[in-house]
């Protein structure tokens, strides 16, 4: 589904390297998760796979279902099924969340050559996935994460994800700011997607998140490269011993 | 003086062999006492300090420049609004296309049958208000209006009106220079909704006095026409008297040159203004919102939000004051002006002013102009909205804020859909 190949990436206004040569493949219905410690250049990696400007690939390729997703734009990207959970969701003062949604929805589905929604099933749509997530009326009526909290940012990210069915789905710190009953929340809504042909790759710093969304490969990311991959165990290691003791092996 | 001279030699050939309109004795002498200010004033000239960021040749030039007419064979801005439809062409009242002229609670009536009336209620308003606003800066353009406008309205409401009186404006000739002078009463406790689209003219020069008495309540919403090369310069004056409602709108989408002054005077205790523009301009286009807001009495509440997108090259213009008189305490003033350049040829010139003799008053002022929000733009993207609708959605959100100073929602619904439209068209090409 996703191959990483031999990634690098530096800014694009400064002659500073952040990705080194990162190599990864992650098959369908897989979830894979990416830790490593503050700088080690996980969220630079969701950016650039999902398209944000400011960086530059230096080298090497990455694919998504064969097709080269590098040179393609943003919206390109997200309607071929990939999808950037936001660590920090931005506020969009005057879009209502609804409108939002729509459009994006509508969006994708005319880039995929579909009919738009029609607003009764989009309606029926929305409402039951903001049920699951806790999601109230007012929340989906008011403009876009503006005066949320950083749990409902979070929600309204997952939210998003359940309306739009991406099959590639990357969480970027998704667990970042919030609470334990917070973080089930979301992760019980990231474990209701997860289907046989849809694949997850989760950033985070910590392994909390990870009981609740249990990965199936746990890479190490560090200094721009990934340093060690292996099971779900790998996360309980950096948890027990912190990243300290795997970049020392690995140096 | 070179400059004053230049000034009043404009006056001279714009008036030269342009006869005043007959009417009544009272409209005589009004007209006859605005052309004596236009030639003492003088017509605007680039130097003017209240022109400073808008040249005003070509609304003041003897003869207007060619505009063509627009056809966009779209269904009228407020088509669907159950309304009193007052139409101009070229500045002349075509009654064909009117409603009748009558409606429960107000008095309506064309100037120029007004004007001709020997006693009629206007005749305490027509320019009196126009003059009023000349101090403590002068605004030749309107008293050019006083003195040769022969067509528009006179309304009085005396009670609540049932609907709207919408003014419409239709543009048919590409050299037409039009003036038109609507004066409203609003009567004690009454309430009146005035709406006005249209381009009007090659050249527009429209003024409209309003005075509210103590408890009336009056709103204004304009969308003015898109033809490209038509030019306007609006003047409204208002008085409002104690615990009176003035609340103004105006879009303003396209047209080479538009200049709209708003001239407000609280005079009675506890009255509240609110005037909102929402501008924008693609390419040869200037628009200029110029307001001054007089606080002459205690308790009042005076608002301004003005909005303006603006790309290839195109110019805002926002000049704004709050005057808060020596009496006018617990005086609760707002100014806001914003702009969103779309690129680096655009420009935004904003004159913020407060100047206030009430030692007991709260006022604020802000103004900023900034380009579409890169993160916002890519977070719609990454969600599969395609850059060219992602940036419009993020205008539309920009100027949603001034058209939230609209308080019949489906008026702001009605032109927050058009810009929708409008800009949904651009995009396709």
């Amino acid at each position: 589904m996703l191959e990483i190949k031999n990634l690098h990436v530096k800014l694009e206004e400064e002659d500073k390297q952040i990705i080194k040569g990162v190599d990864l493949k992650l098959e369908p219905g897989k979830v894979h998760a990416i830790m490593g410690p503050n700088g080690s250049g996980k969220s630079t990696l969701s950016y650039v796979l999902s398209g944000r400007e400011g960086y530059e690939v230096t080298d090497g390729t990455a694919t998504f279902d064969g097709q080269d997703i590098l040179d393609m734009d943003p919206e390109e990207r997200a309607a071929a099924g990939l999808f950037l959970a936001f660590q920090y969701p931005v506020e969009i003062p005057g879009v209502g969340n609804m409108t939002f949604l729509r459009t994006a929805l509508n969006a994708q589905r005319k880039a995929r050559g579909d009919e738009e929604i029609s607003s009764a099933d989009f309606l029926k749509l929305v409402r039951e996935k903001a049920k699951e997530l806790e999601i109230g009326q007012e929340m989906l009526k008011r403009p876009v994460n503006v005066g949320f909290s950083g749990g409902e940012k979070k929600r309204n990210e997952i939210l998003q994800m359940a309306v739009l069915e991406p099959r590639l789905c990357i969480l970027d710190e998704t667990d970042s700011g919030l609470d334990v009953d917070a973080m089930k929340l979301v992760a019980d809504g990231v474990n209701r997607l997860r289907t046989e042909n849809r694949s997850f790759l989760v950033i985070t710093h910590y392994q909390r998140l990870l009981n609740h969304i249990v990965p199936d490969v746990v890479h190490i990311m560090a200094d721009g490269r990934i340093v060690k991959t292996g099971g779900p165990e790998l996360a309980l290691e950096v948890e027990e011993n912190g990243y300290g003791d795997i970049l020392k092996e690995v140096a | 003086m070179a400059v004053a001279e230049a000034k009043r030699e404009a006056a001279e050939a714009r008036i030269a062999d342009r006869p005043l309109p007959k009417g009544a004795k009272w409209a005589d002498e009004a007209r006859a006492a605005a052309l004596a200010r236009v030639r003492s004033m003088g017509l605007p000239g680039r130097r003017d300090e209240y022109w400073k960021f808008t040249n005003p040749a070509t609304l003041v030039q003897a003869e207007p420049p060619a505009a063509s007419v627009l056809e966009t064979g779209e269904s009228p801005v407020f088509g669907a609004v159950d309304r009193l439809k007052v139409v101009f062409v070229d500045g002349v009242f075509d009654p064909a296309q009117s409603d009748e002229l009558a409606m429960e609670h107000i008095e309506i009536q064309r100037l120029s049958e007004a004007a001709g009336t020997d006693i009629h209620w206007a005749r305490d308003l027509y320019g009196a208000l126009e003059t009023r606003g000349q101090t403590p800066v002068d605004r030749p353009l309107a008293a050019l209006n006083t003195a040769l406008a022969e067509d528009g309205v006179v309304i009085r409401a005396t009670g609540r009106a049932p609907k709207p009186v919408s003014l419409i404006y239709l543009h048919k000739s590409d050299s037409s220079d039009a003036y038109l002078h609507h004066v409203i009463r609003v009567e004690s406790g009454a309430e009146l909704t005035v709406l006005e689209n249209g381009p009007a003219a090659a050249r527009f020069n429209k003024v409209m006095e309003v005075d509210v008495a103590d408890g009336g309540t009056f709103h204004h919403v304009c969308a003015q026409g898109r033809d490209h090369e038509r030019r306007s310069a609006t003047h409204v004056f208002a008085r409002l008297g104690e615990e009176s409602v003035f609340k103004s709108f105006t879009l303003t989408v396209n047209g080479v040159m538009t200049r709209n002054e708003c001239v407000i005077e609280l005079t009675g205790d506890r009255a509240v203004t609110h005037v909102a523009g929402a501008a924008v301009g693609d390419g040869v286009f200037h628009q200029d919102d110029t307001v001054f807001v007089t606080h002459d009495a205690q308790d009042c509440e005076s608002r301004q939000v003005f909005k303006k997108v603006l790309r290839n090259g195109a110019v805002g213009v926002f000049q704004g004051k709050i005057l808060v008189k020596p009496d006018a305490q617990r005086t609760d003033g707002y100014q806001i002006s914003q702009s969103l350049l779309l690129d680096e040829d655009s420009q935004f010139y904003a004159k913020p002013e407060l100047e206030i003799y009430a030692d007991d008053v709260q006022c604020s002022h802000g103004s900023t102009s900034g380009a579409i929000d890169e993160d916002l733009l890519f977070y719609l993207r990454a969600r599969g909205v395609p850059r060219a609708e992602a940036q419009d959605m993020l205008v539309i959100a920009f100027l949603a804020e001034a058209l939230e100073e609209i308080e019949d929602r489906t008026l702001a619904d009605e032109l927050l859909g058009r810009l929708e439209g409008w800009m949904a068209r651009r995009r396709q090409g």
